[in-house]
């Protein structure tokens, strides 16, 4: 089993995936350079969080024209598992390979806290390790996390279960208090239409290790891995 | 006709003893970009002239200090081959003028001072003082200097850990933006801003140079009146992107053998950073400004000297190595000039268009740069006040519930999310308690760092404010668990030229080394940042303490929330009752005279030393530093961040009650235990003032049972401030 870690100019999470991917692994992923057209053989790609290129543009959208992402979409056109986390979800969108957009919070501020987010469909490979319906707390941060998309597109990723995440309270209800930046429907992260590609605004890596204040972000890795090495 | 008018040289902020030295030095007269050059290298932001004298005074070693002052940053061990690094900076002028760029840059600036030296940036800090809450531009002050450090510090990566937030009339023309950046270094691969070697490269990294933040240092260096706000086009604009690439550039670099010396561009720009690499290496340098890369055309000489324009690196690079560094930093994309190289004569000499446009001595503009010996006055002392002048109040919970919620004490939830925190997956202890606690990554070690000052006390008593502030940043480390090994400092004070503003600089100088001293805690960098006044008005002396301390494992740190139901609460230290200069004195009673609480090193020292001992015993479960608003503070802070309440009973042989509760004495933490009989034979063994205070429990806080007030509702007033007073019409 082998997975990559895209670089960016402007990633910044890049190694805390790396920490999180080699503990459930034993052995660390790959790490992947933008300007590289040709990614080695893999079977699970992250994107992660981070400024790419500054972001200077709309989140995410110069990193879905960079070389890697070309491959990047081609791989994930072929099956390969694509995990995008906070940019990587912005970029994930801005590719196309996901639908929908990513607006500026609505409280137009970086949000930075840990999050409870109620789990709505364990039907993919990254959340196959969760209990359906369960709450999970993961941190969230990031300034565009707002996502949106048409009524049509909502419609479609409900009846599909393509949603993979909401925002909720402690009690697994959703309501206003409990969404940090506005998103449509409370959306914390979706599924491609094959289920193989998830874009996510929250952090698994971030609370995968008891030291830190959590571990509700290890069963999204060790599931994958698990998965995949079988 | 000359062009150095009288008019010229006033402008530059440079006084006629000032220009009559430089004519002496150069024996002749400056041209306009020597005499920028003079202007800025013998501000007080650059050249330290009026604080030398006593920064010299401090402590600043210790067997594990691998480097003091006088470098881009403090260096200290931390054991297996590795080494912090770290120092604090002020960006107070330009965030007055302009919040967002200004805290924003004071972020890149410090990052730089860290990265410089071969430290991968781990934690970030920030001491902000703003005015009073109703002055009419301290929201648009707050909002903008926290979205700048966010946007900053979010976009490198480097996590904000901690700081302190608070508000006070005295800085309603002068507010403070203090930055802090803690690094992690191989030992063996530090690198300096010593230039060496004759005829070696001179290399210029990062941003082009443009023409913003011209003459940010002189700005710096003198008071504002009402024309504040036309000083705009003085402060910097940031690029973290731009950073980050550095970062990744230099640190990628140093990994390869190429560089002799390395040095950041910071105040006064390439001007700085030129004379400081030639000054320390005893060495003269030949620069071609034709080389400089440049944002616009037609840039002059001046411009090109004095731009502060930021993200920009200077090198001297061993021969030959040229191709190794260039093809680094054109895979970051970042720009790669060698603009000069290095000689023996001691002089710097410029060249423009074939033409010299500058060629001065290097050492009277840097390492002899004029020193003054300000006349100074001691503050007068204030007399005491004892616990019955002060009225008890009716009913303590409202009290209390007045104190938590108060602007000062109130909490920053606001600001720190607007901080990501967690980025490189090592914090440990998140923003909020006595210390953050940052894992070193790949260990089981962590760093504990703190920034803090009680400028209330500073005010009331210059010498005791000093030892206040070193005595708390190790206080704070300690309630971690942590051992507080050094710290570096943020000097912001007033005009020198006025004796009482040089005696409030002098007294807390001499209170901080004290401290220093005896709790082993040397300094080993800093900034000073004098003139902070507007139209006459000074703002409260303000030295801001940043500490760094060690833990062997981090699974030891201990934070300040209850974690269980039945527990004792043990109150180390002595209580007096000390109510002078208090919170309690100033929030409920409108009062702000009276002598600060003494500060009692040795018993700093005995009661911090037990008290890391019984956290390393494991015999604490939650800890928290007496400090703002006294013991029912302490308390009720413990109980708000665990949701677990408290009895509190007042010892019967105690001080008046509400001398007790909101006194504010020195050397005191707050404990929860589980086996309350061990921890008082430990303390009574370490011969420290020990006693049982109360037990955890329910959702209520009491004090003997009667004065209740929830924890939800305590909760409410205390999260409650900061974002009603932000989103207020």
């Amino acid at each position: 089993m082998q997975a990559a870690v895209i670089v960016f100019p402007g990633s910044n999470c890049d190694r805390d995936v790396q920490v999180a991917l080699a503990q459930s692994m034993g052995a660390p992923p790959c790490m992947a350079w933008h300007g590289d057209s040709d990614l080695p053989a893999v079977d699970l790609i992250v994107v992660p969080g981070g400024f790419s290129y500054g972001d200077y543009l709309r989140s995410g959208a110069m990193a879905a024209h960079s070389p890697v992402m070309r491959a990047v979409v081609e791989r994930a056109k072929q099956g390969v598992p694509v995990l995008g986390i906070c940019n990587g979800f912005q970029i994930l969108t801005e590719t196309g390979l996901l639908p929908g957009v990513m607006m500026r919070n609505a409280a137009l501020r970086f949000v930075c806290r840990d999050v409870c987010l109620r789990v709505e469909s364990t039907a993919s490979i990254f959340t196959r390790r969760y209990r359906p319906g369960q709450v999970i707390r993961l941190p969230v941060a990031h300034m565009d996390g707002n996502y949106f998309t048409d009524d049509e597109t909502l419609k479609r990723l409900a009846d599909q279960d393509r949603v993979a995440f909401r925002y909720c309270d402690g009690a697994g209800k959703s309501d206003v208090a409990a969404n940090p930046n506005g998103s449509l429907d409370d959306i914390a992260g979706i599924f491609s239409k094959e289920r193989n590609v998830l874009g996510m605004m929250p952090h698994p890596e971030r609370l995968a290790d008891p030291l830190l204040g959590g571990t509700d972000g290890r069963p999204m890795f060790d599931g994958l891995i698990e998965a995949l090495a079988a | 006709m000359s062009d150095i008018t009288p008019e010229v040289i006033a402008g530059h902020g440079l006084d006629d003893e000032e220009y009559a030295n430089i004519l002496r030095i150069l024996n002749r007269e400056p041209n306009l970009t020597e005499l920028g050059v003079f202007s800025v290298m013998w501000s007080e932001h650059c050249s330290y002239k009026s604080s030398k004298k006593w920064l010299r005074t401090l402590p600043t070693e210790a067997p594990w200090v691998i480097c003091g002052p006088g470098e881009n940053a403090g260096i200290i061990d931390i054991g297996d081959g590795e080494a912090v690094v770290f120092k604090m900076e002020s960006h107070n002028h330009p965030s007055f003028i302009e919040p967002y760029q200004g805290a924003a840059t004071g972020v890149g600036g410090i990052l730089r001072d860290v990265f410089t030296m071969g430290a991968r940036p781990v934690a970030n800090l920030n001491a902000l003082r703003f005015g009073s809450p109703d002055h009419a531009k301290t929201r648009h002050l707050v909002a903008g200097v926290v979205a700048g450090i966010g946007g900053y510090g979010n976009c490198i990566g480097v996590p904000t850990v901690g700081g302190e937030c608070t508000f006070d009339a005295g800085y309603n023309g002068n507010i403070l933006v203090n930055a802090m950046t803690v690094g992690v270094a191989a030992k063996d691969r530090i690198f300096y801003s010593a230039a060496s070697g004759v005829g070696n490269p001179i290399v210029y990294l990062g941003s082009k140079t443009g023409r913003d933040g011209i003459h940010g240092a002189t700005m710096a260096s003198a008071e504002f009146s009402e024309d504040a706000e036309e000083k705009r086009p003085t402060v910097q604009v940031g690029d973290p992107f731009t950073e980050k690439l550095l970062l990744e550039a230099c640190l990628e670099l140093m990994a390869t053998d190429a560089i002799i010396a390395i040095q950041d561009m910071g105040a006064a720009g390439l001007t700085c950073s030129s004379f400081e690499m030639a000054s320390k290496g005893g060495l003269g340098l030949e620069i071609d400004l034709d080389k400089v890369p440049a944002r616009e055309e037609g840039m002059t000489a001046y411009e090109l000297m004095l731009s502060e324009s930021q993200e920009r690196m200077l090198m001297v690079l061993k021969p030959g190595r040229e191709a190794v560094a260039r093809a680094i930093f054109e895979k970051w994309e970042l720009d790669f000039a060698v603009i000069g190289h290095t000689t023996d004569t001691k002089r710097m000499v410029l060249s423009m268009s074939g033409q010299v446009v500058g060629d001065l001595p290097i050492d009277p503009l840097a390492q002899s740069s004029p020193e003054l010996d300000r006349s100074w006055t001691p503050a007068p002392a204030r007399p005491v006040v004892t616990a019955d002048e002060v009225p008890a109040p009716n009913d303590p919970a409202a009290a209390l519930g007045r104190l938590v919620g108060c602007p000062d004490l109130a909490a920053k939830r606001w600001v720190w999310e607007q901080y990501d925190h967690m980025v490189m997956a090592d914090t440990v202890g998140r923003p909020g308690g006595d210390a953050a606690v940052v894992r070193v990554h790949g260990s089981s070690k962590a760093l504990a760092v703190t920034s803090d000052c009680t400028p209330r006390y500073c005010a009331a008593d210059p010498l005791e404010g000093g030892r206040q502030a070193v005595a708390e940043a190790w206080r704070n480390l300690t309630a971690v668990g942590a051992r507080p090994l050094a710290v570096t400092d943020c000097l912001n004070f007033g005009n020198p030229e006025r004796p009482e503003i040089m005696g409030q600089f002098v007294g807390c100088i001499q209170g901080m080394g004290e401290a220093c001293a005896a709790l082993d805690f040397p300094v080993v960098s800093g900034n000073v940042s004098l003139h902070n006044e507007t139209n006459g008005q000074a703002i409260p002396p303000t030295p801001t303490i940043g500490g760094v301390g060690l833990l062997d494992d981090v699974a030891g740190a201990v934070t300040i929330a209850f974690k269980a139901v039945g527990e004792a609460l043990v109150l180390i230290g002595e209580t007096r009752g000390h109510l002078g200069s208090s919170l309690y004195l100033r929030e409920i009673e409108g009062r702000t005279d009276g002598a600060p609480p003494p500060v009692d090193l040795e018993a700093e020292r005995r009661n911090g030393d037990a008290v890391r001992r019984l956290i390393e015993a494991g015999r604490i479960s939650a800890c928290h530093d007496v400090s703002d608003g006294g013991v029912l503070v302490a308390v009720a802070e413990m109980a708000m961040a665990g949701g677990i309440g408290a009895d509190i009973q007042v010892p019967a042989d105690a001080p008046p009650p509400h001398a007790w509760l909101f006194g504010e004495d020195q050397a005191r933490y707050v404990l929860a235990v589980n086996d309350a009989e061990a921890v008082l034979a430990d303390a009574a063994e370490a011969g420290v003032p020990a006693a049982r205070i109360g037990v955890t429990g329910g959702k209520i806080l009491t004090v003997g049972g009667a004065d209740a007030i929830s924890i939800s509702e305590l909760k409410a007033i205390h999260e409650g401030w900061l974002p009603d007073y932000m989103s207020a019409p």
